[in-house]
């Protein structure tokens, strides 16, 4: 950026117009095949679900499992990219402003995918709630630990929403911060609350380990959604990095006429 | 001047400004009275003493988490009236020592807030606990401080933010809920005498050295946002 600085009026308009035209086109190659390999990973995944033994008591009921535990699983290991980014993102503050624009933008598209993912998994986790026990939601430990992890993140993305303009970035990576040290002792306190006093509802259900023939479903599924996991943050990286670019560029007020119509397209 | 010094002087000013129009004691009071009069209305406290000693910890600490906001949304908003926190910015002393000040005065106002409220507690709920009562002056203050802690960094932390009022509570509750969960549960052991309040003394212990931690060193970042 000091190296920026030194450039004339005009080198700088011109790179921040090469910029926004270069962020402009499709995904690079290499992402569509990304794209491609995951979606052929998930319909073997959903294959290998589908085709997988009938379970002994739930029957066919049992298959939402599949997609469950990827997605519980999924959702608790974004948040520590989330908080690995925030931490760059105070690192690089006042030494690169670009990288730490970038980290901020990885922050951010790592805690949507998280509740995404934590919704799914809350989503999907009440389907099998009501299929094996009867009952939409019951507050056990692993339950309400969830709960409580998706209520974080989406705080986080609330706040990202509501802070002043210029301290966005600063404020969600002091909060993800926060967030992070707070999951595992939720995690902990819950799991004491709740073998303090033993649920009604069910005792270790969840716990008790799968049938081997099941294995590999689960396997193909876990590659499948973290491969989906990896291109939306991608993605939603890739996005956010061109709305920087863009509000980057207005606020310089470097966007004349012969970039008008570059702003549309982008938009 | 050392850090403990800093800190002192802080606290001191916070105290006097508070001595002087005593707006955030008397508010967080009479919210509180407010809170308990309302849950009262939620059930009957006199004819069932056993599920009033269940569930009174609970309400206890939803009263004063209440309370607490109400008064830790306005204790920054004193230093922002002719620009006191940019001085504050420009100033040598650290700035962690102006957040210490301003937690410490806050856990003074909330445990004033406690030390009334209690009786009143005691009274309207007709409250006998069976456990050992003297605990309770180790989770209260452990709970508070845990309460406080994050509620000035939050409320620090969504100062020049477009509504304030909401945002406070909106981080400060998904954040505290463990600390919330532990200072419930150990306030009704002690009530109910049913289980030892130990494991969640430990927790808060736990979680008020981590977020004190986390605050202290996080401060300097927040104070200079923009």
């Amino acid at each position: 950026m000091t190296r920026r600085f030194a450039q004339s009026n005009e080198e700088l308009k011109s790179s921040m117009v090469t910029n926004i035209r270069k962020s402009s086109g499709t995904m690079p190659k290499w992402a569509q095949a990304w794209f491609i390999l995951t979606l052929l990973v998930m319909a073997y995944g959903f294959y290998a679900a589908m085709a997988a033994p009938r379970e002994a008591t739930m029957g066919n009921l049992y298959r939402v499992f599949f997609y469950h535990l990827p997605h519980t699983i999924l959702s608790f290991v974004f948040p520590y990219l989330n908080c690995g980014a925030s931490f760059l993102y105070l690192f690089w503050r006042n030494r690169n402003v670009e990288r730490a624009a970038a980290a901020d933008a990885f922050a951010l598209a790592a805690a949507e995918v998280t509740v995404l993912y934590a919704t799914i998994g809350l989503a999907t986790g009440m389907l099998w709630g009501r299929a094996a026990w009867g009952i939409w939601w019951a507050w056990d430990a692993r339950m309400t630990t969830y709960l409580l992890l998706w209520l974080l993140y989406v705080s986080y993305l609330l706040v990202r929403r509501l802070s002043a303009s210029g301290q966005t970035a600063v404020v969600s990576a002091v909060l993800a911060i926060f967030a992070a040290i707070d999951v595992p002792i939720c995690f902990m306190s819950i799991r004491w609350w709740r073998t303090q006093h033993p649920s009604a509802v069910f005792g270790g259900g969840s716990n008790s380990g799968i049938d081997p023939s099941m294995v590999p479903a689960v396997l193909w599924n876990m590659v499948a959604w973290a491969m989906w996991g990896a291109f939306l943050i991608g993605m939603r990286y890739a996005i956010e990095r061109r709305h920087q670019r863009q509000s980057n560029a207005h606020a310089l007020g470097f966007l004349g006429d012969e970039t008008g119509n570059n702003l549309q397209e982008i938009r | 001047m050392n850090y403990t010094q800093q800190v002192l002087t802080h606290l001191r000013k916070d105290l006097r400004l508070e001595w002087r129009t005593k707006d955030s004691i008397n508010g967080m009071l009479f919210f509180a009275l407010l809170v308990v009069v309302v849950l009262a209305m939620a059930f009957d406290p006199a004819s069932y003493p056993t599920m009033t000693r269940q569930i009174s910890g609970g309400l206890l600490w939803v009263a004063l988490l209440f309370a607490a906001m109400t008064a830790l949304n306005q204790s920054w908003a004193r230093e922002t009236s002719n620009n006191v926190l940019d001085a504050h910015r420009l100033s040598a002393a650290p700035a962690s020592a102006l957040f210490v000040g301003k937690a410490l005065a806050n856990f003074l106002f909330v445990t004033a807030v406690e030390v009334v409220l209690a009786p009143i507690f005691t009274v309207f709920y007709n409250l006998q606990p069976l456990g050992q009562t003297w605990k309770l002056l180790i989770i209260l203050p452990l709970g508070t401080w845990a309460l406080v802690v994050n509620g000035t960094f939050f409320a620090a932390l969504s100062l020049r933010s477009r509504n304030r009022e909401t945002l406070l509570p909106l981080v400060l509750l998904p954040i505290s809920m463990p600390a919330l969960l532990a200072m419930i549960q150990a306030t009704t052991a002690v009530l109910t005498g049913e289980f030892e309040p130990t494991l969640w003394i430990k927790v808060l212990v736990a979680y008020v050295i981590v977020f004190t931690t986390a605050c202290v060193l996080l401060f300097q970042t927040i104070l200079s946002a923009d």
